[in-house]
Formats: C-alpha cells, sequence, structure tokens
C-alpha cells in the first residue's frame, strides 16, 4: 500500500523514459532532460504548497546546488555524478535546515517576501564576487560515472530519470505518511493542529527542508545537464518565478504533474522562443494567467479528467 | 567632503526615484491587498513613452522644455490606460484569491507586458537627453550635478507630499482609510469600493509610470528596464512596512543611501546589501518598519 | 473532597494586557474527576482563564500545576500531550476535510511518536479507532460530509470528539452548547459527558446556561472581572446574591452572543 499506484506509475514511466532516451533524437533527450532536472525544483515546491507556502526565491537552493556543483568541479576537480549531488544534496540541505529555523514560523506574503530577500542575497554575493563566477558563471566539466568518463549525454539522461524516480517516490511516500497528511491539516487550521498535541513548527520545518534539498538536486542536475551554470538564469528572481510558474502550471495534484509540467514548459519555452523571438514572454505569461483564471488545477487536473472518463 | 557630497546627493536622488516608483505599490497593496509584480512594467511603460514621444517632439522642432509636460502626460496616460484595463479586465476577477495567487497573476502579466513593450516600441534603446540638457548643471558643494537630477528630489517630494496630503486631509484619503481597515464595513457604509479600487489602480500605476517617464531621459531606456526596479521596490516595500506611505519614503532613503554609499565605497556589495536589510527586517520586524496598525483577530 | 491531592492547583493567577486586567488573584484547586462549570459575564475572564491553563496565553503571574508539574511556559501542544485538553468557543475543525478525516488527524496525531511520524496515515488500525469515535459521539452519518459545512451542533460535537482524542485527564470546554439550540443542549450534553464519566475525566466548561450548569456540575466558579467571586456547589452558587448580581443578571439563561 505505501508503494502505491502513482508511485509504479511514476518508475514505470520514466523507465521508459530513460529506455528511449536511447532511440529518441538528441533534442528530444535534451528536452527531457531539462525538464525533469527542473521538475525536483518543483516537486519541492508542490510540498510546500500543499501548505499554502509559496517561495518566491526558490532558485536560492536550485542555485546553491548548482554553484556547489560547479565550485566542486573548478576547486577541487570533482567530476563524478554522485559526488556532486551528495555534495549539492548536502549544502542545500543543510542551509535548508539553518534558514528554517526562522521561516518555519513564516506564513503567505511573509513566507514568499522572506524567500525571495534570501535568493536576492544570494544573487547579489554571486553576481558581484569574480571567485564565484561574477555574472558569467562557470563552464562544468563533463560528469563521469565511478571513474568513467562516456561519451554523449545518454547516461547522464538515465542518471537524471533514475534520481528523478527515487525523489518522486519518496515525496509521495512523505505525501502519504502521518506527517505529510499533516501539511494539509496544517493549511486548514494550524490552531487545530497544535492543540491536538503536535508541533506545527517542526511539520513545516521537516517540509522546508525537504524541498530545499529537492530544489538543491534539482540545480546540481541542471548545471550537468546544461554543463555550465550562471546566476540570471539559476539564482535570480526571474528563475524562482519560472519555477513557481511551472509549479501552477503543473498543478498541486501528484507528484507526477511536476514532470509534465516542466517538459510542458520546456516545449513551450523552446518553441514560442522559436516562433516568436520577442514574444515567447508573452506566450508564457499569457499561459500562467490563463491557467489561474480558468485551470487552477494545472495540467494534472486535465489529465485526471481524461483519465478519470475513461475509468 | 567631496565624497560625502557625491554620496549623499547619489543616494537622495536614486531614493527620489525609489519613492516615486514605491508609493504607488505600496498604496496598490495597502487598499487592494495586491503586491504587484507588473508594477515593474509600469515603470518601463512610462519610460518607454516618454522618450519615445520626447524624441517624436523634439524631432517635430518643439522646445526642449516640452519634455517636462510629456513626462506628466506619458506618466497619466500610462495609469490611464493601463491601470484601468488591467483593473477592470484582469484582476477584478481574482479579488477573493490568495494573495500569492494574485502575485502570481502579476508575474504573469509582468511577463506580457515586458513583451508588448518590445513589439509596440521595438528592441533597439532610446534616448531622451532633451529635458535634462535643457535644465544644464550647478555647482553643489565644489561638485558639478545637472540640475534635472535634483529636480528628481524636487518632484518626490511633491509626491510623496502630495500623497500624504491627499490620504490625511481630505475626503478621499477618509474613504481610502476606511477601505484599508476594512472592506467590507466600507461595503456596508455605501462607499463604491470596487470604484475605489479601479481609482487606487490607475493612481498607483500612474506613479510607477511617473518614474520611470522621469528617469527616462537619464538613461538610455532599453529592455529589461523593469525587472530590477520592481525588486527593488519589493525591498522598500517590505523594508518599511507594506501598505504603508512614510515606511516607503524612510524604505527608499535607507535603501537608496545605502546603494550609493556601497556603489562608491564597496561595489562588491552593492546589490547584496539591499537584500540582506530586507531579509534582516523581514527576520525582526516582519510587518516592516512602518507598519499600519493591523486590526486582532483573536 | 479535599482528601486526595488536587490534578489542578491554580495559584495566584494573574494575566493584564497593558493596563487592563484580564484575570487577577485566582487560586483553584480542582479534584481528579471533579466537573466543574465556569460562569460569568462575557469578559469576566472565564476564556482567558482556559486560554491561560492550555498554554495559549502566559500568565503576567502565578502557577498552574497539573499534577504537580508546572505548566506555565508550556506551548498549547506540550499542555496537550501533557494531558490537557480543550475544546473551542468558536469550533477549530478541519474545514476542507470530511467528518472521517478529522477524526482521523487527530487519531493519527494522538498515536504519534517520534519517527512513527513517517507511518502511512491511512492505516487500519487508526480507521477503526475512527468508526469507535465517530459512533459514540453520534456522528457517523456525517462521516463523508465537509466539516466547513457542518450543522454548529455536530461541528461542536467534531471539535469535542477531537479534543477528547489524546485521552485527556483534564478537559477544558469553552462553552460547548453556545449557539445550540435549547432542545438540542442537553442531547449534546448528554454525548459528551458520558463517554467523560466513565472514564473519570475531569471538566471543567464554560457555560452561560444555568440549567445546564445545574444538571451536570458538581462544582461552580463564577468569574467577575477577572476575579473569582464564588467558589460553591451548584445550588449554593446559583443562590449567592453576588452571583445573582453579576452574573444571572447579567447573563441571560439562554444567551448565544460569544466574547
Amino acid at each position: 500500500m505505501f508503494f502505491d499506484r502513482t508511485s509504479s506509475i511514476v518508475v514505470i514511466a520514466l523507465f521508459a523514459c530513460a529506455v528511449a532516451g536511447y532511440f529518441i533524437p538528441d533534442w528530444i533527450m535534451n528536452q527531457l532532460m531539462f525538464g525533469f532536472a527542473r521538475a525536483l525544483a518543483v516537486l519541492g515546491l508542490l510540498v510546500l504548497w500543499r501548505t499554502g507556502l509559496i517561495s518566491f526565491g526558490h532558485a536560492f537552493y536550485f542555485g546553491l546546488g548548482a554553484y556547489t556543483v560547479a565550485l566542486l568541479d573548478i576547486n577541487l576537480g570533482v567530476s563524478d555524478v554522485f559526488l556532486r549531488l551528495v555534495g549539492a544534496v548536502l549544502v542545500s540541505g543543510v542551509i535548508g535546515w539553518i534558514v528554517g529555523f526562522v521561516l518555519r514560523n513564516y506564513r503567505d506574503i511573509f513566507f514568499a517576501m522572506l524567500s525571495l530577500a534570501l535568493s536576492m542575497v544570494l544573487y547579489g554575493i554571486i553576481v558581484k564576487t569574480e571567485a564565484l563566477g561574477s555574472t558569467d558563471g562557470f563552464s562544468i566539466s563533463a560528469p563521469t560515472f565511478f571513474g568513467f568518463a562516456p561519451d554523449g549525454k545518454y547516461p547522464l539522461f538515465v542518471f537524471i530519470c533514475v534520481v528523478c524516480a527515487i525523489c518522486a517516490v519518496a515525496v509521495q511516500m512523505y505525501l502519504n505518511s502521518t506527517l505529510g497528511w499533516m501539511t494539509t491539516a496544517i493549511r486548514d487550521n494550524e490552531v487545530r493542529v497544535e492543540y491536538l498535541g503536535l508541533s506545527v513548527a517542526n511539520a513545516v520545518h521537516v517540509k522546508y527542508v525537504l524541498s530545499a534539498v529537492l530544489a538543491g538536486a534539482a540545480g546540481c542536475l541542471m548545471a550537468m545537464a546544461l554543463g555550465q551554470v550562471d546566476p540570471d538564469s539559476m539564482v535570480n528572481w526571474t528563475a524562482s518565478g519560472e519555477l513557481v510558474f511551472i509549479t501552477i502550471l503543473s498543478g498541486p495534484g501528484s507528484v507526477i504533474a511536476p514532470f509534465i509540467g516542466s517538459v510542458v514548459f520546456e516545449l513551450l519555452r523552446t518553441y514560442a522562443f522559436e516562433w516568436a523571438p520577442h514574444a515567447w514572454q508573452l506566450i508564457v505569461g499569457g499561459t500562467l494567467l490563463t491557467i489561474i483564471l480558468f485551470l487552477p488545477g494545472g495540467v494534472w487536473s486535465v489529465i485526471e479528467k481524461v483519465v478519470g472518463k475513461k475509468s | 567632503m567631496e565624497t560625502f557630497i557625491t554620496n549623499l546627493l547619489n543616494g537622495l536622488q536614486y531614493s527620489s526615484y525609489l519613492v516615486i516608483v514605491s508609493v504607488g505599490l505600496t498604496i496598490i497593496f495597502g487598499v487592494m491587498k495586491i503586491l504587484n509584480v507588473a508594477h515593474g512594467s509600469f515603470y518601463a511603460w512610462g519610460a518607454y513613452t516618454s522618450a519615445f514621444f520626447i524624441g517624436k517632439f523634439s524631432d517635430m522642432g518643439w522646445p526642449d522644455a516640452f519634455g517636462f509636460v510629456i513626462i506628466f502626460a506619458s506618466a497619466i496616460a500610462v495609469g490611464l490606460v493601463l491601470g484601468f484595463i488591467i483593473e477592470r479586465g484582469l484582476l477584478r476577477f481574482m479579488y477573493g484569491r490568495d494573495e500569492v495567487v494574485i502575485i502570481l497573476a502579476t508575474f504573469g502579466l509582468f511577463l506580457v507586458l515586458e513583451d508588448v513593450i518590445l513589439l509596440v516600441f521595438g528592441v533597439d534603446p532610446y534616448f531622451a537627453y532633451q529635458p535634462m540638457a535643457y535644465l544644464e548643471s550647478v555647482e553643489v558643494g565644489g561638485i558639478t550635478r545637472d540640475v534635472y537630477g535634483l529636480s528628481l528630489i524636487l518632484v518626490s517630494t511633491l509626491v510623496a507630499a502630495g500623497c500624504w496630503y491627499g490620504l490625511n486631509r481630505t475626503k478621499w484619503g477618509n474613504i481610502l482609510k476606511a477601505v484599508i481597515f476594512d472592506r467590507e464595513m466600507s461595503v456596508s457604509m455605501g462607499i463604491n469600493v470596487p470604484m475605489v479600487y479601479t481609482v487606487t489602480f490607475i493612481g498607483g500605476t500612474a506613479l510607477g509610470a511617473l518614474g520611470g517617464a522621469y528617469i527616462a531621459p537619464t538613461v538610455s531606456v532599453a529592455p529589461g528596464l523593469g525587472g530590477e526596479v520592481i525588486v527593488l521596490s519589493f525591498a522598500v516595500v517590505v523594508i518599511g512596512g507594506m501598505g504603508s506611505i512614510p515606511g516607503a519614503l524612510i524604505g527608499s532613503i535607507l535603501i537608496g543611501l545605502l546603494r550609493a554609499i556601497s556603489v562608491h565605497e564597496f561595489p562588491q556589495i552593492e546589490l547584496f546589501v539591499i537584500f540582506a536589510v530586507m531579509a534582516v527586517v523581514l527576520v525582526f520586524r516582519p510587518e516592516g518598519l512602518f507598519a499600519p496598525a493591523k486590526v486582532r483577530k483573536i | 473532597m479535599t482528601d486526595s491531592s488536587p490534578i489542578l492547583k491554580v495559584e495566584g493567577l494573574e494575566k493584564t494586557f497593558g493596563a487592563v486586567v484580564a484575570a487577577s488573584n485566582i487560586n483553584i484547586d480542582v479534584q481528579p474527576g471533579e466537573i466543574i462549570g465556569i460562569i460569568g459575564a462575557n469578559g469576566a475572564g472565564k476564556t482567558t482563564f482556559v486560554n491561560m491553563v492550555t498554554g495559549y496565553l502566559t500568565p503576567s503571574a502565578g502557577s498552574i500545576q497539573f499534577e504537580g508539574r508546572e505548566m506555565i511556559g508550556l506551548p498549547p501542544r506540550k499542555v496537550t500531550q501533557a494531558g490537557i485538553s480543550r475544546s473551542f468557543q468558536v469550533s477549530q475543525v478541519f474545514s476542507t476535510m470530511t467528518v472521517e478525516e478529522n477524526i482521523l488527524t487527530a487519531l493519527a496525531i494522538a498515536s504519534n511518536t517520534g519517527l512513527g511520524a513517517l507511518r502511512q496515515m491511512m492505516r487500519p488500525e487508526l480507521v477503526s479507532k475512527c468508526n469507535d469515535v465517530l459512533e459514540r459521539y453520534q456522528i457517523a452519518q456525517h462521516r463523508d460530509h465537509t466539516a466547513g459545512t457542518l450543522s454548529q451542533g455536530v461541528r461542536k460535537l467534531l471539535d469535542i470528539a477531537m479534543a477528547v482524542i489524546s485521552k485527556p485527564r483534564i478537559l477544558l470546554l469553552d462553552e460547548p452548547t453556545s449557539g445550540i439550540s435549547v432542545e438540542e443542549k442537553f442531547d449534546l450534553m448528554d454525548i459528551v459527558m458520558t463517554p467523560l464519566r466513565e472514564d473519570n475525566v475531569t471538566v471543567l466548561f464554560i457555560e452561560h446556561d444555568m440549567e445546564i450548569v445545574e444538571r451536570y456540575v458538581s462544582r461552580v466558579i463564577a468569574f467577575y472581572q477577572g476575579e473569582i467571586i464564588c467558589d460553591e456547589s451548584p445550588t449554593e452558587a446559583l443562590a449567592d446574591p453576588k452571583v445573582q448580581e453579576y452574573v444571572i443578571g447579567t447573563s441571560h439563561p439562554h444567551a448565544k452572543k460569544g466574547a
């Protein structure tokens, strides 16, 4: 029961993608790779959203993850994917844990604004520091796997699929657990939860660290997928806005949603940019407005309806 | 001494432009509870509109001084047109939704407006130096400053004073305060709240646009103008207290001076210091330095 | 009545908000199993007292000892864990969840210890316990209704049912029958009080309706302007001239207004 239907679907679907990646053209694989990497950060935002919290600065952790990879590579020559991932997760997790002591007491607009401030502090530091690559960022060497340095991006794609599957299943288990369930309860009535004998602050803290770790992992995977890091697309407030946008696009309904939403976003952006280079933001922004106004459940609610009708 | 005066004047000038933009943002938040990301676009629209028309009229041989008329006319025009369309056509359907969701909607709007600017005005930068050239320069404490920059301080003082007077000494101000304090109660007292919202939003938009319109002659008006100003004015408004006009004023001066000093003395911490202050204020005084009194719910 | 040691000992309790004195010099000894009615006009300090005992407000002075342990300074959740639970004047339920989910949430928290929080939420043993609770409080027919849509009476029952799930030794009920029609009041009190008496739970409840007070309590504590003006058996208390003047005179027997 604990490993439920949703988890099975995630695992099977990502396995299928990993296999298919071998046969599909590179550009499609790249789109999927960027989409999946970013989806992990969105998954983190989804976890927060279940308690009604929206972070306008989640690029903070996304950036921390990405820059951890870059700094490990440049300063220590670490190219192993596992070491890089562990490093990114540790950094974002520990910083998330520390920051969480403050943010766990914040809600609504204050939570959003303090998150924004933190991410802009990081942005301000990176942009003005030569040792951190300033506005240009860094290129990152190709990842290796236990000393093997395979050609092409396919191995990295498989790795990303595996990490995504593990994270999605873990989040699904968390949401099904007592602690995860309480997140909905906290959104509904904090006073009641507290008087039933549960620490709201602790429950939110756990959730915050989880979302930080997911965003950190996402940043790590994205950095490797792109082969570079830069502050404007990874740490600036617009990057945070993008993540929130995908969360809205995906909908909070399921852990599968972020993966679909991110890939849709990746395609939307690529094609909008190709067809209308001066109007892609218009298309993206228009989509966001349309979803907020007419589709509060996101893309997932459409899928749910279609699948629901069949069965 | 000269460094001090330079820093002070730079800071005050920078504060002035933040004041104009942030007062608009904070009024909209105070009355409508909308933290409007698209405010950055209003700023950019103001800048483009005034730069465009200053250039056009100058080409037609009108005197440089006419630029000042254009600046204020642009701000009012942007406020009336964009403000009205957006409030009536979009935001009206969002009231009652989560505050944070409305922020997202205005983020969507921001993206849309950024590109509409490009579609209307093109990607090439505009230079509207005429009003600045017209006012020439003056010597202050041994430093040559252009008068235009100093006039910004005057304009922002007038804007702040005007807002304060309007809010505290007029009938309109009382109505606004009533709506800010308790929306439901205002409705039952017969105040036309939807109308108040529309007028407030138009006014706030015009202020955002005025900031851009007035700054246009001093910069090259190019894409991406709105993105930077919006996070800065978020910082200002949060530091001062969301919805507070004196707060926006103090916040602007604080940020303006901090930035001027850091740009001059420690350029590497310019951005960092602003948001660090914002974070510190949020941690120790989340309601901001000058938050309006809140009604207790329990 | 005073031979065993008190389960709750309140001494010199005081609360001021700026210049306003909300409670002063409150001394109460509560024996295990007692059922106490707290009466007083609106604003007399009854809810302030409950809020202080349950950790929602920190008293300005005094002490609250529960089973010999000082409670002041503990946050609400620790007070609950220690064994004091409460209901609310305005029912605090999870209004977007169904009645069943509300109870399940309370059960999950009560059975929750450390890493146990990572266990699956919807476990069979929780669901069967939930059925028991729904039966006991006679709200089983509302199982699948969203709590936000319930009638006042059912919502009160749900609120109290959730408060009792943590197996408290003291239960504080803040106006359990406010907003309930006269006919339903006694039914509701019967449903609530029967299991509490069976489990020998000490109950303190705030009540405006003197008929309810007379029928259910063994002792009455009357508040007036933040102080206790009377602490006696129901018959004596209701006959007390001070209570007559300051409590019954100001609060109509069927007053439904919340403070």
